[in-house]
């Protein structure tokens, strides 16, 4: 499937498609890439190394704070897709790559493509390409 | 297509220094995300990422305070971890502290004002009707956007600072007429007079609202025409944290709203949603997470405290004093408490055992000393963020139960007509 680029770059892993949107503040333990937020349905889950599928983010705009530190202690997901633009993603991600040469990209996916992609299904996103390993 | 102007383009470039430049490269990736046609001048900012929340954070500041980055409009700081002035309520380790610190120090090397306050718009100047500004901290935005009707989209951290140093953001989001109008109607009706003239009334409604609209621009029609700005405050704060609102509209009230057709923009709403008294006191119930029992501290000021909510608070103790067994802090900025001290409220409120907390807030660092108990708010937004960020329980009430529970040390919640 092609997706539109936020913040290009190349991942492959595991999905996790999060059935909530995540405030990564208070959400996300960037120590141990654990989600925290008691509130979310998927409370417990590990987002290191996932191709991470969400709506949006939701939440606090220290949420690209949060992000970004997670991104430089290694603890977070490979890439994040999302079915709309999000700035607070996309900024942590951006902040990441500019001080530490660390990406994960950020990228928007159609509502057919988004729906299609399915937790565990391991993927690679390649320039606008996103798609079975 | 993103157009830019020369200027833009040359600050790009590393005409303006390195720090700049990559101010500008995040301006520009995220109006390409937000397919901006164009960026716009800005005419303050309003700094969040002040507030340590990790390294990065840190790192970003320095890097841009070391490179020689400077703000090119006025602006302000949000509360920061640490209350300079008053360093002893601090109970973080050193390692907060220190980080803490060196956050503050970077963003004033920038020239940020460091007025330490998440409600700027208590304090002159503020920004006017139909301004251009980037604004971070949600209930800034919210206040901004539909109290004073000036245009800052939803910024954050990261964001803020290179709206600051560049003075330009992407044309898009609330800046826009199109994303202004409201898209979701709340009605209050039957709400009974009492109820409409209680203070708790507008953290209540905005709870609601929050979470019902999420990120919809809202208008709400029923409420007093004569609401007052620490009111409405209180509204926004409320409905920015259980939601993301960052524009509503008061029918009556604000500048934007004259009529509900106004703030409809001319077109139908998506939805209308009716607030009636049961709504209202569902809501009410939903702050607290408990309702009685030895009470252990009380925080108020969240949003930071007015000169109005000072005098308020000075009338509602009105020689009492603070029950031995609790802390009771009022959160607010540098500068109101210093027009407070000038207008006698703040001497009186001291020797009743009331602990002023300025340059931060009693919910995002920790300042509370025993959080076992139970912690009294009238603040919507503390009542909905503390139990994660700090662990405690909360008692939601008026400022006058917060008052009569201080005294009394035990939680003391007067419905006043709720049912």
């Amino acid at each position: 499937m092609s997706v539109r680029l936020l913040l290009p770059g190349e991942a492959r892993g595991a999905v996790l498609v999060l059935d909530a949107p995540l405030s990564m503040w208070g959400g996300l333990d960037p120590e141990t890439g654990e989600l925290i937020d008691r509130r979310h349905p998927q409370a417990g889950a590990t987002l290191t190394g996932r191709i991470v599928v969400m709506p949006s983010g939701r939440g606090s705009s220290s949420s690209s704070s949060v992000l970004a530190e997670a991104i430089r202690l290694g603890t977070a997901p490979a890439a994040i897709v999302l079915r709309h633009p999000d700035d607070i993603i996309l900024l942590g991600a951006l902040v990441a790559r500019e001080l530490y040469g660390l990406v994960c990209p950020v990228v928007v996916a159609d509502r057919e493509d988004y729906e299609a992609l399915r937790t565990d299904e391991v993927v690679v996103i390649s320039g606008a390409e996103l798609g079975p390993d | 297509m993103l157009t830019l102007t020369d200027r833009d383009r040359a600050l790009a470039s590393g005409e303006a220094g390195p720090a700049a430049a990559l101010a500008m490269r995040i301006i520009l990736a995220v109006a390409e995300a937000n397919d901006a046609p164009r960026l716009i001048d800005v005419t303050s900012a309003h700094i969040d990422s002040c507030l340590y929340h990790g390294e990065a954070g840190l790192d970003f500041a320095e890097r841009l305070a070391g490179e020689g980055g400077k703000v090119v409009i006025p602006t302000t700081l949000n509360v920061a971890t640490l209350d300079l002035l008053h360093p002893h309520l601090f109970r973080g380790d050193t390692r907060l502290q220190e980080r803490g610190r060196r956050l503050m120090q970077a963003y004033v090397a920038m020239g940020g004002t460091p007025t330490w306050t998440c409600a700027p718009y208590q304090t002159a100047p503020r920004p006017g009707f139909g301004e251009h500004i980037a604004w971070a901290e949600s209930n800034a935005i919210v206040f901004a956007n539909s109290v004073l009707g000036a245009r800052t989209d939803r910024y954050g951290d990261f964001i803020d600072i290179c709206a600051a140093i560049t003075g330009r953001v992407p044309d898009a989001g609330l800046h826009r007429d199109e994303n202004r109008r409201a898209r979701v109607v709340f009605e209050l009706s039957d709400i009974p007079d009492r109820v409409l003239q209680s203070a708790i009334l507008y953290p209540v409604i905005g709870h609601l609202i929050g979470g019902l609209a999420g990120t919809a621009v809202v208008a709400i029609v029923g409420l007093p025409g004569d609401a007052t700005e620490d009111a409405l405050k209180a509204l926004g704060a409320a409905a920015a944290s259980s939601g993301g609102v960052a524009l509503f509209h008061a029918v009556g009230r604000t500048p934007e709203a004259p009529t509900l057709a106004a703030a409809l923009g001319g077109a139908e709403p998506e939805a209308v949603i009716r607030v009636d008294l049961e709504r209202l006191v569902a809501a009410r119930a939903e702050l607290s997470t408990r309702t009685s029992g030895a009470l252990t501290a009380v925080s108020v000021g969240t949003p930071h405290f007015s000169l109005a909510e000072f005098r308020t608070l000075a009338a509602l103790l009105d020689g009492r004093t603070i029950h031995p067994g609790v802390e009771f802090y009022v959160n607010t900025s540098r500068d109101v408490l210093a027009e407070a001290a000038v207008a006698g409220l703040v001497d009186p409120l001291r020797r009743a055992g009331v602990e002023i907390v300025t340059d931060t807030c009693a919910y995002i660092t920790p300042i509370i000393r025993n959080t076992a108990g139970v912690v009294m708010t009238d603040s919507g937004k503390m009542a909905y963020y503390a139990p994660g960020n700090l662990g405690v329980d909360i008692a939601f009430g008026t400022l006058a139960d917060c008052v009569t529970s201080a005294a009394a040390g035990e939680v003391r919640i007067d419905p006043a007509g709720w049912r």
